[in-house]
């Protein structure tokens, strides 16, 4: 029988997953399209739901002298008007939908849609965010790479749920996000690019290249980028035909109804070229 | 089945519920505010908007859930207010309503962003509106008639 749940505290919500399996919704932005019928209000899920929206542990953000602290269940807009978040995770999240869909979409549904045009997965996988995640038999943290399994394949047992997410403070020299959609607001991402780099003395010692919506899960490469890295910006820069042509095998994007793989693919090496250029 | 309280237009509400409805359905067919439209259903043109905790949300993708213990503000509740009266002198006098679907989403899209920002400028109007679709009037004069609230507000 479908029977759905919307426990208040964390520990109520580990014990009842422990129990019996159920689809997590949090702020329900992709879920509840995702099911709705309207043939079969309400929502025509086809498992008992956990509603997770109302457990005060899940959201709030803190941080240390080393870490910040994001709650799976925070809003993006929370997140965004946060002094200490990281800029390229803020450029990034005034990229995404609308003021709406920011007040109760939150950064746990982002990451555990596992959607290859999810964009907070671009910044998190630059920053090499961890997640930590509970169930009743313990603690994990696992990297966000290898949480993400596939196309909406996530690491994640049934009994388990995404707690916190955890980023470094990580001071870049330069950071930018490039969302490509066919309107500026509101939009599924076509393709995404995120580039990172940090020069000491005229010496790059930190280069970090992200791509969103051109593979089944985001496109990050480290044993390209550690090649470029304790170099000089300048013969990093003269290397940049070199360093197009070694992501390129690597970019491989689907048609789709948002666009073509061709566009996806030449737009996607475009931005990574023009970061290079332009550090 | 399960209760779900919250408070709605003011008042503390309580309801029995499949937890799997979405806020606008509870709005409309048990409380009969039906100045909540749905548009595309989606989450993507805000005609479904209403105020939670002051703030701006698609009542279409939002399970009734969520709301509890929750403040809910439709365009009902909001027209009680003094902003209201300003708002809704203001698109009257820019021509800011045509058919009038997209407006009670719009009206709640300028009160979440001027309880957050008393002055935006026309990027952040824009960046406010930028979840409500309206395919009568162009913008323009709902960009203008939020401006002329603006005005209006400082005059006094």
């Amino acid at each position: 029988m479908i029977k759905s749940c919307v426990p208040k505290t964390l520990s109520e919500a580990l014990d009842l997953l422990n129990k019996e399996n159920y689809l997590l919704v949090a702020g329900g932005t992709d879920l509840l399209v995702q099911h709705h019928n309207l043939k079969t209000l309400p929502i025509d899920f086809k498992k008992s739901v956990m509603y997770i929206g109302n457990i005060k542990e899940l959201q709030g953000i803190t941080e240390d002298e080393n870490y910040i602290y994001i709650g799976s269940g925070e809003p993006l807009q929370r997140i965004l008007d946060y002094p200490s978040i990281p800029t390229l995770l803020k450029d990034t999240i005034k990229e995404m939908a609308s003021p709406a869909i920011r007040h109760t979409g939150t950064i746990g549904g982002n990451i555990a849609n596992a959607s290859p045009a999810g964009d907070t997965l671009v910044p998190l996988y630059l920053m090499n965010a961890l997640l930590e995640i509970k169930s009743i038999d313990g603690t994990r943290k696992v990297d966000i790479k290898n949480f993400i399994k596939g196309v909406r394949k996530i690491d994640l047992k049934e009994n388990e749920l995404i707690t916190k997410i955890i980023l470094d403070k990580i001071d870049f020299t330069k950071a930018i996000f490039k969302k490509v959609g066919s309107r500026k607001s509101d939009t599924i991402s076509k393709l995404s690019f995120a580039g990172a780099v940090t020069i000491k003395n005229n010496i790059v010692i930190d280069l970090r290249f992200a791509f969103g919506a051109v593979n089944v899960t985001v496109v990050r490469r480290p044993e390209i980028e550690c090649q470029y890295i304790n170099l000089k910006l300048k013969k990093v820069k003269a290397n940049i035909n070199k360093i197009v042509k070694q992501y390129e095998p690597f970019i491989k994007p689907i048609d789709d109804q948002r666009s073509s793989k061709e566009y996806r693919k030449e737009v996607s090496l475009n931005l990574l070229r023009d970061f290079i250029e332009n550090i | 089945m399960a209760k779900i309280e919250f408070k709605l237009n003011g008042k503390l509400v309580s309801i029995e519920t499949d937890l799997n409805r979405r806020l606008l359905d509870v709005l409309r067919e048990d409380f009969s505010l039906t100045g909540v439209k749905e548009g595309c259903g989606e989450g993507e043109c805000g005609a479904c908007a209403v105020l939670m905790n002051n703030e701006i949300v698609n009542s279409c993708t939002v399970p009734i859930a969520n709301v509890m213990d929750k403040e809910i503000t439709t365009i009902e509740g909001f027209s009680e207010t003094k902003r209201y009266k300003s708002l809704s002198e203001a698109f009257e006098k820019e021509g800011a309503v045509q058919c009038g679907f997209c407006t009670p989403g719009m009206m709640i899209a300028a009160e979440s962003l001027l309880n957050k920002n008393p002055n935006p400028n026309d990027n952040e109007i824009k960046e406010g509106l930028s979840g409500n679709l309206c395919r009568c009037t162009g913008y323009n004069m709902i960009i203008k008639a939020i401006k002329h609230t603006i005005k209006d507000g400082e005059d006094k």
